[in-house]
C-alpha cells in the first residue's frame, strides 16, 4: 500500500483497521480476559498500558495469533479473521516486535529485512542455482528504509550487532513495517535502551503513524506511552478499565485508573 | 534525525557524551571489526607466516612435492571439516564424522569385494549409510532436543561398533577392490607438480558448499539457526526442517569423505581415523569458525586443515619430536579459540 492510499484511508474513513470484540481467554482458573474490546483506527499510535497480571500480554498474544481466545471476534479491515499460529496473523499484515528482538545478530541488516522471505535471481540462476538476488535485497531494504523515514541505518550491509542498541530496534521495527503491513505491535520496544535510543525509537514510532501505519504499543514507561499515544487503552484485572488521551487526562490520572485508586 | 524530546531526563547530555566515547574506534577496534566481518582473514594470516617460517627454517619445506605431499594428507580431514562446519554453524558439534566415515568406507568396501556388487552401486549405498547416520543424528537431535554433543557421542560408540561388527574387524584392502573405489588415490601430472584426484574432488566439495552457504537462502538459514534459534523461527525460518537439512548434508559430504579416504590409505580400515573426529573439529576451530554457532567460513575450515597439516609436516621436517606437533597444534587451538572469543566482543 502506498503512503498515499494510507493517507486517504486516514482522512476518510473511521473504520478500524484491527477490531476485538468481547474476548475472553481463561488459563485453567485463572481469567487472563474477561471480555475485552479494542479498536485500532488508521494512523494512530495506540499504547497498552496495565500492572503485571493486568492481561495486556495475553490481549496482544491473542491479537497476534501467539494464543487463541476462548470466545470473542477479530476483525481485519472488516472481515472477521481467526488466529491460529503467528503466522496467521502475519498472512493479514499484523507484525508484531517482540520484547527479546527476533533478529540474527551475526546477519546484516539487508539479511536481517528478508529473513525468512528470502528472493531469488530471476532465470535458471535463481530456479536451478537457487541463487540469492543479494544485491536487489540490499537495493529494496534501502529503498524500505528511506519510505519508513529510518535515517539511522544508512548502510545495510553492516552485521546487526555492530549496531547500537536503537538502531537494532529499528531493524526490528522495519522488518515488521516493510512489505506492506497493515498493523505493527511493539512490546516493549523501549525497555531496554538508554534516554537517547529510546528517543529515536519513539521518534520512528512517529514517523510510523505519520506514514499512515496504525501502532499498537505496549509499555511499562509513562513518559513515553504519553509521549507518543494518540489513545491509551487501560487494562486491569483482565478488563479495559478506560480507555484515555493524553489529552484528557494526565499520568497520575491514569496510574490511578491502572492501580484501581480512581474510576475513569 | 534525532530531536531533543521535551520528555528526556535532564541526564540526555551525558548519554550522548557515552556514546560517543562507544564509538570511537582505536587502531585495535579496527582490526577487530575487520577480523569480525572476515573469519577466513585470521587463518590466512596464520597459514602465510607459517609458511613463510618453515620455508625458512627447512628449504625441503616449500617443495612443490611436499607441498603436493601436506594436500593429500589434508584431504580425509579437510572433507570431514565440511560436514563439521555445516553442524557448528547451526551451534552443535558432531563427534561422528569420523566413526561415520568409516562405517561407510567398511560398507563400501566389503559389498564390492565381498558381495561383488559393481563399485558405482557401493559408492552409493555408501552415501546411503552416510545418509541414515545423518538423519539419525539429525532425527535425535530435532525431535528429542537432545543436545547435539550428546546424541553424536551416543552414535559415535554405535557406529563404531557397528563397524567392527559388520567388518568383523577385517581390513579390505585396495587391491581387492573395483579401481573405482580406489580412483580418488590416484595423480594426474600438471606440469611438474602431481595433482591428486582425491584432492581435488575435496577442493570440489568446499566450492560446492561454499556456494549454497554464501549464495542460497538455505545457507543464510543455516546461519540463522546458528546465531539465534529463536530469532529464526519468530522470523519463519523452519529450523527443525534446517537443522535435519544440515545433518543429511553432512553425512552425504562424509560419504565422499569415505571414498577420498579408501583412495588415499589405499584400503578400507575399520581401525583407522579415531583420531579424525577431533582433527575436523580443530580444523573447524583455527579456520575461524565459532563453536557458539552462526559465525564463521567454509573457506576458513580448509585453511585450518592445512595449518594442522603444515604444522604437523613443517616441524618434522624441521627435526622435532612427533609429541611437539601434537603440542603445537594444542597451542593453536587455544590460541585460535581465544581470538574468537575476543573477536565476538566486537562494539555492541
Amino acid at each position: 500500500m502506498t503512503t498515499t492510499e494510507f493517507a486517504a484511508s486516514h482522512t476518510n474513513t473511521r473504520e478500524p483497521i484491527l477490531k476485538a470484540r468481547n474476548l475472553v481467554k481463561t488459563f485453567g482458573r485463572v481469567v487472563g480476559l474477561d471480555g475485552v474490546s479494542l479498536d485500532l483506527y488508521p494512523g494512530e499510535v495506540l499504547a497498552v498500558i496495565g500492572d503485571n497480571g493486568a492481561g495486556k500480554s495475553t490481549l496482544i498474544k491473542c491479537l497476534t495469533g501467539a494464543e487463541v481466545p476462548d470466545a470473542g471476534e477479530l476483525y481485519v479491515s472488516g472481515q472477521q479473521v481467526h488466529f491460529k499460529r503467528p503466522q496467521d496473523a502475519r498472512v493479514h499484515g499484523i507484525e508484531t516486535v517482540y520484547q527479546n528482538l527476533a533478529v540474527s545478530p551475526a546477519l546484516d541488516v539487508a539479511s536481517n529485512l528478508f529473513l525468512g522471505r528470502e528472493e531469488r535471481l530471476p532465470g535458471l540462476l535463481g530456479s536451478v542455482f537457487r541463487m540469492l538476488d543479494t544485491k536487489g535485497m540490499r537495493r529494496k531494504a534501502k529503498e524500505e528504509l528511506t519510505r519508513l523515514g529510518i535515517s539511522t541505518l544508512q548502510d545495510v550491509t553492516v552485521p546487526v550487532e555492530n549496531l547500537s542498541g536503537g538502531q537494532r530496534q529499528a531493524v526490528a521495527v522495519a522488518r515488521a513495517a516493510a512489505f506492506g503491513s497493515k498493523v505493527v505491535v511493539l512490546d516493549e520496544p523501549t525497555a531496554a535502551l538508554g534516554v537517547r535510543e529510546s528517543n529515536q525509537v519513539l521518534q520512528l514510532v512517529r514517523d510510523l503513524r505519520d506514514r499512515g501505519l496504525p501502532v499498537i504499543l505496549i509499555s511499562h514507561n509513562m513518559p513515553h506511552v504519553f509521549d507518543v499515544a494518540d489513545r491509551i487503552h487501560i487494562q486491569r484485572l483482565g478488563k479495559c478499565a478506560a480507555t484515555i488521551t493524553p489529552q484528557s487526562h494526565s499520568m497520575t490520572d491514569a496510574v490511578a485508573i491502572m492501580t484501581g485508586a480512581a474510576k475513569a | 534525525m534525532t530531536q531533543q524530546q521535551t520528555a528526556g531526563p535532564p541526564s540526555a547530555g551525558h548519554a550522548d557524551l557515552a556514546e560517543e566515547f562507544l564509538d570511537r574506534q582505536t587502531p585495535l577496534s579496527r582490526i577487530r571489526n575487520i577480523l569480525h566481518r572476515y573469519p577466513a582473514l585470521s587463518p590466512a594470516i596464520v597459514l602465510l607466516i607459517a609458511v613463510v617460517v618453515f620455508g625458512i627454517l627447512n628449504e625441503r619445506f616449500l617443495r612443490v612435492e611436499n607441498l603436493s605431499l601436506i594436500t593429500q594428507q589434508v584431504a580425509v580431514v579437510g572433507t570431514l571439516a565440511i560436514a563439521q562446519t555445516l553442524i557448528i554453524l547451526t551451534a552443535g558439534i558432531d563427534l561422528s564424522v569420523g566413526a561415520v566415515m568409516i562405517l561407510s568406507s567398511m560398507v563400501i568396501a566389503q559389498l564390492a569385494v565381498s558381495n561383488g556388487i559393481p563399485g558405482p552401486l557401493a559408492l552409493i549405498a555408501g552415501l546411503a549409510v552416510g545418509l541414515a547416520a545423518g538423519a539419525l543424528n539429525g532425527f535425535l537431535v530435532t525431535r528429542f532436543r537432545l543436545p547435539p554433543f550428546i546424541v553424536t557421542l551416543g552414535t559415535l560408540n554405535i557406529f563404531v561398533a557397528l563397524t567392527l561388527l559388520y567388518s568383523g574387524g577385517s581390513t579390505v584392502r585396495g587391491s581387492a577392490m573395483p579401481p573405482v573405489l580406489t580412483w580418488l588415490g590416484s595423480t594426474f601430472p600438471i606440469g611438474p607438480v602431481r595433482i591428486s584426484t582425491g584432492v581435488v574432488m575435496m577442493i570440489l566439495l568446499y566450492v560446492v558448499v561454499a556456494f549454497i552457504l554464501g549464495k542460497t537462502a538455505w545457507g543464510r538459514h543455516v546461519y540463522a539457526v546458528g546465531d539465534d534459534k529463536e530469532a529464526a523461527r519468530l522470523a519463519g525460518i523452519p529450523v527443525s526442517r534446517v537443522l535435519m537439512s544440515v545433518y543429511l548434508a553432512a553425512g552425504a559430504v562424509l560419504a565422499v569423505g569415505a571414498w577420498i579416504q579408501i583412495g588415499r590409505t589405499n584400503a578400507a580400515s575399520p581401525n583407522a581415523g579415531v583420531d579424525l573426529n577431533l582433527d575436523s573439529i580443530t580444523a573447524v576451530v583455527i579456520g575461524g569458525t565459532s563453536l557458539f554457532g552462526g559465525r564463521g567460513s567454509i573457506w576458513g575450515s580448509l585453511l585450518g586443515a592445512l595449518i594442522v597439516g603444515i604444522f604437523r609436516n613443517g616441524l618434522s621436517l624441521a627435526g622435532l619430536d612427533v609429541l611437539y606437533q601434537t603440542l603445537a597444534v594444542g597451542i593453536l587451538i587455544i590460541v585460535a579459540v581465544s581470538i574468537d572469543q575476543w573477536i565476538r566482543k566486537v562494539k555492541s
